[in-house]
């Protein structure tokens, strides 16, 4: 085995940059992104490392690591990956790294902007390497509370008008501003964390006192009951960081209003965590409970690949469209996972981390676009291929992995999330999924085309194409798209035998 | 000899890949514009030679191994649950030999038709030709209906940036957008139906799907519905009522393009898959008979419509609408074979229209054919285009004659009388319209000045002919040693016919003005006036894009803002008002707080008392 605390190390090394730019990088913006780029890359080139050296014949749980906290309630720091959790801590590796450079040009106190940023990604790392469901639920917080700070300070505000019955309320809360989104993003996730919180010490308890182990856990089985409610919760708590119909209000304006690197992470990230946390806690402990509601889960995911679609298609504000399109395909995640097969499970899993980067890169040129032309109305602009041809030909790549196209990360998640949606009990869960690839061409099309062809205005002559440190991030992002979906195996190799056992428990003959 | 087979088929693909690759990753090389391009073709060129090849040996193997070479693509935890590979038969070698060879051609074309380009955007361009080449060999080659639909929206990606090349020009992005959402209209139908296939047979192979067709083993439950939905993916893409109304637009792109894309190749993937998976629509009769319908009104209705129409390119988008109606008929009566062939000639023949479109455009600088005119003087220029002219009408001895004939043949032989007479009509039309445009383009009296050079480049002309003698080969090859159908004796008489007919009238009426076309327009009024306006099938699509899609989209963002989330926001602002009334308890006065304790008091001893009776 690997002789190093390994992910310890890729947890830990932003936590470690963020205290080191707090201390030591004061009004020295380009420490402050050395240390980050520095620390980041260790975690990214580790997590490539591990996505190496995993062991797929041994399967299971590796790079075990254990230190007892808290003994006599049985908690303990205790971090291991699968394959699901592979991918996922590949997934969180490109997207800071990406983060750190399309974020260069944050000028106002990009110190505090840095550590936060790197603080959160340690949350997003421990949740997805911890094996104790108790410093998971830590790790999940340490993800979630910086992106208040984080929004509400280096956000930038849209506008909104009051409208309907309800504009009284639109006016009081302040509806459109960045500090509104910030509130609202985070009591919407605390709101979901006190379902989790309670579904949790509902299986500790149940489970005997004992241990917060997953693994511990994982070897009981619960009563049907128990298993049916806390289901219900850890969906709930969960599903609201997923972005499930009707709770997901808050990601449009929060991710609208995140400053880019923020938004990438939040999009591309954090969203996972909700559904990781739904495959990971939810079926892998209560079989029963998911198998109960799968109905209901998948049902509600078809309203949100729908009405997601339609949503983002009704949008004039650039960055709205690619939010609600989050909300659209988190809900081809969710369906994936609720068909309860194979196919639709590793569809899942997949279309996490296709979803994922094409959203991470989204958000990177959304914010180029925004830096340059100062706008984020689509009918505003146009023509902008011309003068930004790099921009226009990696928003056409993402595009195209967000409709699904062959040969993209994108398609092999739909393909296979279509596969098992026609094998699960309720097969007409395909019509809704296949309907929101459309709906998707139509609304991503239909930007790229407003946006970047279109005869060039002269209003526009000025722009310039991507510099820089901003090109690693495009570069790094596209390559990832297409490598992935020309050899959908890299991933699902590692990922089947992660979901395999765990379906194994739930269709128990 | 086939132990060479999937490797000479992985090159005949490969080429094309690398030359992708290499333009798309060296920027220096894709902006070096005319290099790029020698890059593509000599790629192209040299897997024009390995299909050729391979061809020779594909067809003199034994039918009864499988064909497919599959490689895992998608990793399960038992078989893997699709493959990559490639099927080396002579379906798919005929194919590969018509892609490379028009690509090929078309590519050396472009040298000369894109000359005014600036060299980074013909880089791109041949990178794009370089990945649609690449792409059309995946979709041929595919031993599997996964991999066949990869290629077959790849080649839709091709077309979309194809169709939009010149992206700043607002007609070729709206064409462009247009005809990448209407074929997925279609491929909607086929991702659902090859997954429900794979639901109930346990395979995406073709091979396997046909043992199982042919032992019987293939669960025949829900299939119709699952070939109907596949079958979908071919009226996109091949351009059938209701959605054939994205190919005339497509002609916003280079002519080339159109030549290569929109009518020798790519449209024809919807007859070459119904083609491929015959085995699989040969055991449900009623979808059938659907497809040999729509196929038969299909030719038809375009080509009323290629009747009114003044755009060269439009005319000829028109046709080739039309003749995969033909081909689709000739599928649906079950006569895949017959499909395959006119699919495989008019490749070749409206090719070369295109191209010989292509250096009439270059000539006189617009697409209206009543502004060309008094080409007479340069038999270089028309006489190509009119040899493949009369091929497509089908004249003796030219290829469209005979395999229009095996066609009209097939559709009666499967006892389909209806869709026998439209096709026979749209024949009659086919040779009208066709020569319409040949009486005013080439030869009415020439326009005055309009014209800048009369000088048709080399190597323009050299492709021209190129393709013109293969039609003539082809068309001799079959008269001289084509074996003949057991037809109607009748039916070569009643197609030569119907064509010299049509022939006869355009030249009576274009020529010497009798009747007048004019006042057969008018005879012919509401005819006329419906087909100008596509039947307003555009405008209906149009319609429900605008009023039907956008208009909802608009209503559920509105709701999701203003209900969903008002909702919301209501709670949210009631819980502030009701923080704001309830800190007004907070009056800051001792007496306030004194009465407050008194009241609590009481109440506390109240509760005392209840609770201990």
């Amino acid at each position: 085995m690997i002789p190093f605390p390994v992910l310890s190390i890729i947890t830990w090394a932003p936590f470690v940059g963020a205290v080191l730019i707090m201390f030591t990088a004061r009004h020295r913006p380009l420490a402050v992104r050395l240390i980050a780029l520095v620390t980041t890359t260790i975690s990214t080139v580790l997590s490539v490392f591990i996505y190496v050296v995993y062991d797929r014949e041994a399967a299971g749980f590796q790079f075990y690591e254990r230190v007892p906290l808290v003994p006599p309630l049985g908690i303990s720091y205790e971090v291991a990956v699968d394959g699901m959790s592979l991918l996922m801590v590949l997934l969180t590796s490109v997207i800071i790294f990406a983060g750190v450079f399309a974020s260069w040009t944050v000028a106002t106190r990009s110190q505090e902007f840095y550590a936060l940023l790197l603080a959160l990604v340690t949350g997003v790392y421990g949740v997805f390497v911890s094996l104790d469901v108790f410093v998971f639920f830590l790790f999940y917080e340490l993800a979630v509370l910086p992106m208040y700070l984080l929004i509400g300070i280096w956000g930038s505000s849209g506008e909104v008008r009051p409208r309907g019955v309800f504009a009284w309320a639109f006016r009081q809360t302040g509806v459109g501003t960045k500090e509104y989104a910030a509130m609202k993003l985070t009591l919407y996730l605390l709101f979901g964390s006190a379902f989790i919180l309670v579904g949790m010490f509902a299986l500790y308890v149940n489970a005997g006192a004992a241990s917060f182990s997953f693994l511990d856990l994982e070897a009981t089985t619960f009563d049907p009951t128990v298993q049916f409610w806390v289901f219900l919760a850890f969906y709930v708590g969960f599903g609201i960081l997923a972005g499930i119909w009707p709770l997901h209000t808050w990601s449009p304006d929060g991710h609208a209003s995140a400053p880019t690197a923020v938004s990438m992470l939040h999009a591309g990230v954090l969203m996972k965590l909700g559904a990781y946390g739904v495959v990971r806690l939810g079926m892998g402990l209560l079989p029963e409970g998911a198998t109960d509601l799968a109905w209901l889960v998948g049902s509600i995911a078809c309203v949100n690949v729908v009405y997601g679609a339609l949503s983002a298609m009704g949008q004039t504000d650039l960055k709205y469209v690619i939010a609600y399109s989050s909300v659209s395909h988190m809900g081809l995640v969710m369906l994936g996972a609720a068909t309860l097969t194979e196919a639709g499970l590793n569809g899942a899993v997949f279309q996490m981390f296709a979803h994922g980067v094409m959203t991470g890169l989204f958000f990177a040129l959304v914010g180029l676009v925004y830096e340059k032309a100062h706008s984020r109305e689509i009918f505003r602009m146009g023509g902008f291929g011309r003068v930004m041809p790099g921009i226009a030909t990696a928003f056409t790549v993402a595009s195209l992995s967000s409709l699904g196209l062959p040969a993209t990360s994108g398609f092999v998640a739909e393909l296979l999330t279509f596969m098992g949606a026609w094998r699960s009990a309720h097969p007409w869960w395909l019509w809704p999924a296949v309907a929101g690839t459309f709906l998707t061409a139509v609304y991503v099309l239909r930007v790229a085309k407003q946006i970047f062809w279109g005869p060039p205005s002269p209003h526009f002559h000025h722009l310039e194409d991507a510099r820089g440190p901003e090109w690693v991030a495009l570069v790094l992002l596209t390559a990832v798209i297409v490598v992935f979906g020309v050899a959908p195996g890299l991933a699902i190799g590692p990922v089947d035998t992660a979901t395999v056992p765990l379906l194994a428990r739930i269709i128990r003959p | 000899m086939l132990t060479g087979s999937p490797t000479l088929a992985l090159v005949v693909l490969g080429l094309p890949a690398a030359s992708f690759l290499a333009l798309a990753l060296l920027r220096p090389l894709r902006r070096a514009g005319r290099l790029a391009g020698g890059v593509s073709i000599t790629a192209i060129g040299a897997a024009f030679g390995a299909a050729c090849l391979l061809w020779l040996r594909a067809t003199s193997r034994a039918p009864l191994t499988s064909p497919s070479t599959s490689w895992a693509w998608i990793p399960a935890d038992g078989e893997p649950m699709a493959t990559v590979g490639v099927m080396v038969d002579e379906l798919s070698m005929t194919m590969a030999v018509l892609v490379t060879l028009v690509s090929f051609l078309v590519q050396l074309y472009s040298l000369a038709y894109l000359v005014d380009e600036p060299a980074p955007s013909l880089g791109r361009y041949y990178a794009y030709h370089s990945l649609f080449a690449f792409s059309m060999l995946g979709l041929v080659l595919a031993p599997s209906f996964v991999q066949m639909f990869v290629f077959w929206e790849l080649v839709g990606l091709c077309s979309y940036l194809l169709i939009g090349f010149w992206y700043d020009r607002p007609a070729a992005a709206r064409a462009a957008a247009k005809a990448f959402w209407i074929t997925k209209l279609g491929d909607l139908g086929f991702v659902a139906g090859i997954v429900m296939l794979w639901a109930s047979a346990g395979t995406f192979d073709f091979w396997t799907l046909f043992g199982q067709a042919a032992g019987g083993t293939l669960p025949t439950e829900g299939l119709a519905t699952i070939m109907f939905l596949i079958y979908l993916g071919a009226v996109g893409k091949s351009a059938q009522f209701p959605l054939h109304i994205w190919l005339p637009d497509a002609m916003e792109g280079p002519t080339p393009v159109s030549a290569l894309i929109h009518a020798a190749t790519m449209v024809t993937a919807g007859v070459f898959m119904v083609t491929r998976a015959f085995p699989l629509f040969g055991l449900v009769p009623d979808v059938l008979v659907l497809v040999a319908w729509v196929g038969a009104f299909t030719a038809l209705l375009a080509a009323s419509m290629a009747c009114v129409e003044s755009d060269i390119k439009r005319v000829l988008a028109y046709s080739t609408v039309s003749q995969l109606g033909y081909m689709m008929a000739a599928a649906g009566a079950g006569a895949p074979g017959e499909a395959f062939a006119h699919l495989v000639t008019h490749g070749v023949f409206k090719a070369l229209l295109f191209l010989g479109a292509g250096v009439v455009i270059h000539l006189f600088h617009t697409n209206d054919v009543f502004r060309m005119g008094g080409l007479t003087g340069l038999p270089a220029v028309w006489v190509p285009f009119v040899l493949a002219t009369l091929a497509l009408a089908g004249i003796w001895p030219l290829p469209g004659f005979f395999t229009k004939e095996a066609i009209l043949a097939g559709v009666l032989e499967g006892g389909f009388v209806g869709p026998f007479v439209l096709l026979a009509a749209g024949a009659f039309l086919t040779a009208f319209y066709m020569f319409r445009v040949v009486f005013l383009a080439f030869f009415a009296p020439a326009h005055g000045g309009h014209h800048g050079h009369h000088h048709v480049p080399t190597l323009m002309a050299a492709v021209c002919w190129t393709l013109a003698g293969l039609t003539v080969a082809l068309g001799l090859r079959t008269a001289l040693v084509g074996e003949h159908h057991p037809a109607p004796a009748w039916l070569p008489w009643l197609s030569l016919a119907l064509a010299l007919g049509g022939v006869g009238l355009a030249w009576s009426m274009y020529r010497r003005g009798v009747p007048d076309p004019a006042v057969v327009a008018a005879a012919l009024r509401p005819l006329e006036w419906m087909a100008r306006r596509r039947y307003g099938l555009d405008g209906l699509f149009a319609a429900a894009y605008r009023w039907g899609l956008l208009a909802l989209a608009s209503l559920v963002g509105w709701v999701d803002r203003y209900v969903v989330d008002g909702v919301l926001n209501v709670l949210s602002a009631w819980t502030l008002q009701g923080g704001d009334r309830l800190r007004r308890l907070q009056t800051g006065l001792a007496q306030d707080y004194v009465y407050g304790v008194a009241l609590g008091a009481l109440c506390l001893l109240v509760l005392a008392r209840w609770a201990w009776s």
